[in-house]
């Protein structure tokens, strides 16, 4: 075992954030927020490190760097992370987009803690991105929520109070039946006495042993899990938290709790509901895209009526939750890696938006649009930032949102056709409100106060640069993030088809369709045991 | 050959990021130039590798060349590739051929507006996007320059942000054309779950390496009528938007905001076509779906019906060009419906050099007339502008379908392909002709004809204009702001009429050749039918014209004579009148489709998302759980608290209390 970069990438921030409470009451704003970047940006090297580093192609569809230290030994809990195809880049971009979060926007309140409970909250995200044991998954999961609450509350809003007490009451009331769930499938697995498991909390013998159980018991797990998880993402019509806290949060907290802290929802329904128990994903499937649609539609009206900048942004990310949640129940190749890239891609492009809706915040100091209008005559570059970010939202080819977006789409219209099709739809909803939103806020003639505003500052411009580099790289050369995403995408659908035998991928057509996985890559599932240590 | 391919694609892409970095600081006019240079290079090596394919067999001119692959996902492989075909290469040469002189006539055309290089910059990056649209390999990389010429075409449109009128156009057109790309995409999906790939050389069989027969061959099977009604029609939904055809058009009358060249480039000459050019390329699958093929002819014919009508009661010089070129592209269409993609690529041809020759002609006569555009308001311009005038009669005579023009002979050869089709549809289309020449004749004699009415000073009637501003639901403005982004043109001065600087006329002078000669490049006899024999291998399922010589001889002369009558009517009656009521509001108000769809989306959409977001989403679902919450004597205790101050330990309460009760469970289940 080499180096243990995941154990680092989740001690760094942590130990940074206990540093930041650590630090003197008088410790000046800006030494702080130094030290503090200065961790974040250390954690983003060693993030970069451990991506480049990562192995790509058909023989490392396993997990990588796994990393093992017995924890509660007698429970079967251990300390046991590992990165593969599905977190790797999720890991890269809560690296990138935390230092951004927390280099640029000006904060009102205590810098110090402002960034003690950011550095907190990477921690937390790292861990539950990179673990491999259930309940560590569960308590990083969970603790997510404090750093959530006291960003919200330390943000500007005039109700605060009562979106951040709302945010953290009803995601708390959706992980108890993740608790329930995670603790009932440990002991079912136990119960049944399944070769190759071992009563123990780890993903590989917990999925092994999962697919064993009863079909109802299995549907019923997924039940809870996905309760849970759809809370967090939020998915209609579990979302009505979202939109206060969004818009009350500062923006380096919208940032990352859009950017963020919403995947974690749609990371875990991947890699704890579907890997878990893939033959009750397969039966849930038609209820999770149900819903998944209709959050598209659903948050792309109302956001298209929102009078308020911030709030329509918050209620596009409905949408664009919907559009992950509709690749991954596609249960195809395309669909699940579309899915994953758009995870990817929503960190770096609603963590961008929230940045340079802030940016307009800072100026006009409002978010209704009856105040804002023609700012493009004084701030052409950041006109240009905007507009290149919504046009990655509304998907245009070319820039990142497309490659997920068309991903998700032509893997689902292989198996769940007619989802595909209303989902499609949400591709002309995303241009009326986000065109509208633009053309409200940097279009008409600039009145009064909205001619005065400056134009992005080269600081802005450097805090900006990376996530736009990022949006084109990933539009027009994503080969890289596919061929690491894919194979991890093979092995599970392989594990779908091989869990569910009235599952099959459509293979018809005339021409050879090679978008199932080919026969003989298909591997039992008593392989997973041996991906365990990939990274050795 | 391979190198000048290439630089097709790249120059375009180089001169936009040469401006987008060093635009502002190289300022007028030299960004200007930078932007028409690379737009000219592209345009030779189209030429060199033209003539390098010319000189290989008729079957042999096909070259795939691969960039790079975009994104493969197993069995999907979309690359950045280039096709090199008859096809692909007549689309090439008349994009950037026309490309060039419109980039020349708008270092002209925008000077001293303070935008100069942001204009070149999307002027380069449309080209790109155009170019690659037409050059793509697979419907995937075509997709990329389709989706990339509309967002130009939206930032072009609103180029002149500051007018509301201008920022809601661009929206309209983006908005209508993502709905037409829905289509797009929805044909992409159903190509790839039936055949697994989305490339020309898979899904149109081996087509694309010269063997007429064997179509989809690459196929194990046929593709059924069913599969093959359902992509086309898909597809011909996004050609309907892109094209501007019913029921989708109402966006391209509303572009006229943005600046005239990119009326003339974009919404005339090239991008608009490109729908055109989508349904040609998938000719090989409309051969197995006829119901599509009468479709698209029907939606053909009454496009070009509907949007005559309404050019006839146009009093704005811009939006009568736009609704002609709705018209126009409904001949294109009736010929893809035909089956005879050639002529239909003629007809593209004809209509890209004398449209956009119009279209910058009225370019000229607007900043003569100091930014109007109202056509009753001009008159008798002839002598003032000559080499405009004489241009734009050019330009009006190949419109209208008068021989030896060339829209006569692109025209003529559609019709007769729509009479062997069915003679209904050939019927509307002659009629159609006959509206094309009286509403040309009418807009040429108002405009350079008669009464010099802008002599008067301000007219009383400049209200019309403004009139109509009132009547159209989207409030469209009649006038252009040529100025520095003025929010509304002034009329104070008295306008002085002249002809343009070189670089403007330069253009018409070229365009008016291309007008006149144009129809030489398919001539219908004596083997000179160039574009045909070089357009054949790649439509092998076009259908066979068997018209005889005898009947099209007669239905040539029968068109030319009701073109003719049109003209006539229009010059008599608009060479002297000044306001004969021949312009009922119904025709001018576009048959009221737009205020329809207008009405719809203001009226009960607007409502319907209303009742969505703040009755369903804020009281009914948000109110569940606020209700949960408060059922539980959670909600207003712990809101008291928060609001008391206790916030801090009150979440860190939580927080700690649920780590250890968790340990507890864990340790008491699991024990």
């Amino acid at each position: 075992m080499g180096f243990p970069i995941l154990d680092v990438l989740i001690l760094l921030p942590l130990g940074a954030a206990l540093g930041m409470a650590a630090l003197p009451r008088r410790t000046a704003d800006a030494t702080a927020r130094r030290l503090a970047v200065g961790a974040a940006l250390l954690e983003l090297a060693f993030a970069i490190w451990m991506t480049v580093a990562f192995k790509a192609g058909p023989a490392h569809a396993g997990f990588q760097f796994t990393s093992r230290q017995s924890w509660i030994g007698p429970l079967g809990i251990s300390w046991y992370v590992g990165v593969d195809g599905i977190s790797v880049f999720l890991v890269a971009v809560t690296a990138l987009l935390f230092p951004v979060a927390m280099a640029s926007p000006r904060v009102e309140r205590s810098a110090r803690s402002y960034l003690g409970w950011m550095l907190l909250l990477e921690a937390a995200c790292m861990t539950t991105f990179l673990s491999l044991d259930a309940f560590l998954f569960f308590v990083a999961f969970e603790v997510t929520l404090v750093p959530g609450y006291f960003l919200i509350v330390g943000g500007e809003g005039p109700r605060r109070g009562y979106a951040a007490s709302k945010f953290f009451l009803y995601t708390f009331a959706g992980s108890a039946f993740l608790f329930v769930g995670i603790l009932a499938t440990n002991l079912l697995v136990a119960a049944h006495h399944v070769p190759g498991t071992n009563g123990s909390f780890d993903i590989i013998s917990l999925a092994r042993g999962a697919t064993h159980l009863p079909l109802a018991d299995q549907e019923l797990l997924l039940a809870a899990f996905g309760t849970a998880f759809a809370v967090k993402m939020p998915l209609v019509p579990f979302h009505t938290w979202m939109p206060d806290a969004y818009t009350q949060a500062p923006t380096g907290g919208s940032m990352v709790l859009a950017g963020i802290l919403f995947k974690l929802g749609a990371y875990g329904i991947l890699r704890w509901g579907i890997f878990l128990f893939p033959r009750a994903a397969v039966d849930l499937a038609p209820v999770a895209l149900t819903l998944a649609v209709i959050g598209i539609i659903w948050g792309s009206v109302v956001a298209a009526v929102q009078k308020d900048l911030k709030r329509l942004v918050a209620y596009g990310t409905v949408a664009g939750v919907g559009f992950i949640v509709v690749g991954l129940f596609g249960f195809t190749v395309q669909g699940i890696t579309g899915g994953i890239v758009e995870m990817v891609n929503h960190g770096l492009s609603t963590g961008a938006l929230f940045l340079v809706v802030g940016m307009v915040w800072e100026r006009r100091r409002t978010f209704e649009f009856s105040e804002l209008g023609g700012l493009q005559v004084n701030a052409p570059i950041l006109g240009w930032v905007f507009i290149v970010v919504i046009l990655s939202d509304i998907g245009l080819p070319g820039l990142n949102g497309f490659v997920g977006e068309f991903l998700v789409l032509l893997g689902t219209f292989i198996t769940h056709r007619w989802w595909a099709v209303v989902a499609t739809s949400g591709v002309v909803l995303a241009a009326v409100y986000l065109l509208w939103a633009y053309q409200r806020v940097f279009h008409g003639p600039a009145r009064a106060i909205n001619a005065g505003v400056r134009d992005m500052t080269w600081a802005e411009r450097a805090a900006v640069a990376p996530l736009l580099a990022g949006i084109v790289f990933i539009g027009v050369y994503p080969q890289p993030l596919l061929s690491r995403i894919q194979p991890a995408v093979d092995h599970l659908v392989a594990h779908i088809e091989q869990a569910d035998p009235n599952f099959h991928i459509p293979a018809s057509g005339v021409g050879h369709a090679n978008y199932a996985v080919p026969a003989d890559q298909v591997v039992p599932v008593v392989s997973f045991s041996g991906t365990g240590g990939g990274g050795k | 050959m391979v190198n000048a391919a290439y630089a097709i694609v790249a120059l375009p892409l180089l001169g936009f990021a040469i401006n987008l970095v060093w635009g502002r600081k190289l300022g007028e006019p030299v960004a200007g130039w930078v932007g028409t240079i690379a737009a000219a290079g592209s345009f030779v090596a189209t030429l060199i590798v033209w003539v390098t394919e010319l000189g290989k067999p008729a079957t042999g001119r096909v070259n795939d060349l691969n960039i790079f692959s975009w994104f493969p996902v197993a069995g999907l492989h979309a690359n950045f590739g280039i096709l090199i075909d008859p096809l692909s290469m007549t689309m090439a040469l008349f994009v950037t051929g026309v490309s060039t002189l419109i980039h020349l006539y708008s270092i002209g055309y925008m000077h001293r507006d303070p935008g100069f290089d942001r204009f070149f910059i999307y002027l380069n990056l449309f080209l790109f996007s155009m170019v690659v649209l037409v050059l793509g390999d697979n419907f995937l990389f075509s997709f990329l320059g389709w989706e990339g010429v509309g967002f130009c075409s939206y930032g072009l449109v609103g180029f002149w942000f500051q007018r509301e009128v201008a920022a809601v156009a661009a929206k309209k057109a983006f908005v209508t054309n993502r709905v037409g790309d829905m289509g797009f995409l929805l044909a992409m999906f159903l190509m790839f779950a039936h055949f697994g790939s989305v490339n020309y050389s898979q899904v149109l069989g081996t087509l694309v390496h010269g063997h007429a027969t064997g179509l989809l061959a690459g196929a194990t099977g046929a593709i059924s009528g069913t599969t093959a009604t359902a992509i086309t029609m898909l597809l011909f939904l996004g050609a309907v938007g892109k094209s501007a055809q019913l029921p989708l058009f109402i966006w391209l009358p509303d572009a006229m905001e943005g600046p005239t060249p990119i009326s003339a480039l974009i919404h005339a000459a090239t991008m608009v076509t490109a729908g055109v050019y989508l349904m040609s390329r998938a000719a090989p699958l409309l051969h197995y779906a006829h119901a599509t093929s009468w479709l698209i002819a029907i939606v053909g014919t009454a496009s070009a019906f509907v949007a005559a009508t309404v050019a006839c009661a146009q009093d704005d010089i811009k939006k009568a060009l736009a609704y002609s070129t709705i018209s126009q592209l409904g001949y294109m269409f009736m010929a893809v419906g035909a089956g005879d993609y050639a002529d239909g690529l003629f007809h593209m041809l004809t209509h890209a050099f004398f449209k956009a020759l119009l279209f910058l002609g009225a370019g000229a006569v607007i900043h003569a007339m100091a930014d109007n555009q109202d056509m009753k308001w001009m008159g008798a311009l002839r002598p003032y502008l000559p080499i405009t005038g004489a241009t734009f009669a050019v330009g009006w005579l190949a419109i209208s379908g008068i021989p030896p023009f060339a829209g006569f002979w692109s025209k003529d050869a559609v019709l007769s392909s729509v009479w062997q089709m069915n003679k209904g549809l050939w019927a509307v289309g002659v009629l159609t002709a006959g509206l094309t020449a009286y509403y040309m004749s009418r807009q040429f004699a108002l405009v350079f004809m008669g009464r010099a009415r802008w002599q008067d000073g301000r007219p009383a009637h400049a209200a019309v204009t403004a009139g109509q501003v009132g009547a159209h639901p989207a409030g469209h403005g009649g006038h252009e702001a040529g100025g520095p982004g003025l929010p509304a043109p002034s009329h104070s001065a008295v306008p002085h009429p002249a002809d343009p600087s070189w670089t403007m006329y330069l253009p018409l002078i070229v365009l008016a050749v291309a007008a006149v000669l144009g129809g030489g490049i398919n001539f219908p006899a004596w083997h000179l039918d160039f574009l045909s024999r070089f357009l054949k291998p790649l439509f092998p399922t076009a259908t066979v014209i068997s018209v005889s010589t005898g009947t099209k001889w007669a239905l040539s002369i029968l068109t030319t004579a009701i073109a003719l009558t049109g003209l006539a009517l229009g010059l008599s009656t608009w060479r002297t009148a000044e306001h004969p009521a021949l312009e009922p509001s119904f025709l001018r108000r576009a048959w009221r489709i737009d205020e329809a769809v207008a009405a719809m989306v203001s009226g009960p959409l607007r409502m319907g998302a209303n009742m969505l977001a703040f009755v369903m989403d804020s009281r009914v679902v948000d109110g569940v759980v606020n209700g949960t919450a408060g059922f539980m004597g959670l909600s207003g205790r712990a809101l008291r608290r928060v609001q008391n101050g206790y916030v801090r330990s009150y979440a860190l309460g939580i927080g700690t209390g649920l780590v250890i009760i968790l340990a507890y469970l864990t340790f008491r289940i699991g024990g």
